[in-house]
């Protein structure tokens, strides 16, 4: 290094180059990505993810279970048959079970025998979160309350801390339970708490959950919360109910009664 | 030394018995088995090198495993900048068809229990497996 004078002509060359790799290194990221990364992963582009459930859409009261169905199929849930270990992701209950707080007599008599749809409210404060000793469950930036099968312990403090029940035991290999085993989609094992992920991994792939698709009456909408958007639309300009927003889970499934 | 004989004869008894499991197995052909996976037909290189596969493979698919489900980006970049679907089911599966005959056949070899089949599905031969996880 005896001479580290550099003339005027070569300070402009260099200067120019760096310029140049400036600029080549996003384009070149953008070309070198590849286009199966969708949109989801990272940070979400905006708002969070929100579930509607347009509560006069829906026919369940008249037997129709499509969405549990495709939810059940696409993710392997079993059919134990047992209650005290049944396995659910998409489930339908009583008005009063569903929404214990307003239950009253005058304002809810219309929608008493309706069967209301029920799922993991992937809350924007999830107590099943705060609870989990492993992180096996957290929150993405996209607001899925996600579960790691592969970190769950089995302790069922979230099944404790979940006031909706959202959440289920495998108290048993879920296997031979399972009628058709989808190859797209892991099943799970004896001794982990499993519940709805939102379809992320059909989000994944630029898709909409499966209930939302199964579902043939419109009673069901999914998407991002902000402005603009259909769900943002739907709750922005009618009333609606969350289920037990009193003990400020913040729950993301909205009910339009 | 008193009772040399009774001394050198139980040591050579208990050295005998010690190295039993040795030199029977050199005895019986054994010595040089090798578990010898079978490797696709249809490809020659995995996503790494094969020596890397062999070394670092749990190492590797920890990895996918963390990078795929905490931060939600199924896509790998391997050293020689090759895209891989994040999925043992659908991208391992698909060259390796056969479990039995690849992963078993080290894992038995070895003593060793993974338990990715407790979830991880694993197709029935001639079935192409597919999907995303």
């Amino acid at each position: 290094m005896s001479n580290m004078n550099i003339d005027r002509r070569s300070f402009l060359k260099l200067t120019a180059l760096g310029l140049v790799a400036l600029a080549a290194k996003p384009a070149l990221d953008l070309i070198s990505k590849p286009s199966a990364a969708s949109a989801l992963n990272g940070p979400a582009p905006g708002g969070r993810l929100v579930m509607v459930v347009n509560l006069n859409a829906c026919t369940s009261p008249d037997g129709c279970i499509d969405c549990i169905a495709a939810c059940h199929r696409v993710h392997n849930v079993p059919d134990i048959g047992n209650r005290k270990e049944d396995i659910r992701w998409l489930w339908d209950v009583s008005y009063d079970q569903a929404f214990p707080d307003q239950e009253d007599r005058f304002v809810a008599e219309p929608l008493h025998d309706r069967r209301v749809l029920v799922l993991c409210n992937h809350c924007d404060n999830p107590p099943c979160v705060k609870v989990c000793p492993t992180q096996a469950t957290w929150r993405r930036d996209d607001g899925i309350v996600m579960m790691d099968y592969h970190r769950c312990i089995g302790c069922r403090y979230c099944m404790a801390a979940c006031p909706y029940g959202s959440r289920s035991f495998n108290w048993r290999d879920p296997r031979p339970y399972i009628k058709t085993v989808d190859n797209s989609y892991p099943t799970r094992t004896k001794g982990v708490v499993e519940k709805c992920n939102f379809c992320q991994e059909r989000l994944a792939e630029g898709l909409q959950p499966a209930c939302v698709e199964a579902c043939s009456n419109g009673a069901l909408t999914f998407g991002y919360l902000k402005p603009g958007t259909e769900v943002y639309k739907l709750i922005s300009s009618q009333f609606n109910l969350r289920r037990k927003d009193e003990l400020g889970t913040r729950p993301q499934v909205y009910y339009l009664p | 030394m008193y009772d040399k004989g009774k001394i050198i004869g139980g040591l050579a008894i208990f050295l005998c018995l010690a190295s039993f499991p040795v030199w029977y197995m050199a005895a019986s052909g054994k010595a040089d088995y090798r578990p010898n996976p079978v490797l696709p037909a249809s490809e020659n290189q995995c996503v790494e090198s094969a020596q890397y596969m062999r070394e670092y493979h749990m190492q590797l698919m920890q990895q996918w495993r963390d990078q795929s489900v905490r931060q939600g980006d199924s896509v790998y970049i391997s050293s020689d900048n090759r895209t891989f679907d994040i999925n043992l089911t659908g991208t391992c599966l698909k060259c390796h068809s056969s479990k039995t005959d690849f992963c078993d056949r080290c894992h038995n070899y070895t003593g060793t229990a993974p338990n990715c089949w407790d979830c991880h599905n694993v197709p029935p031969l001639n079935a192409p497996p597919q999907g995303t996880q």
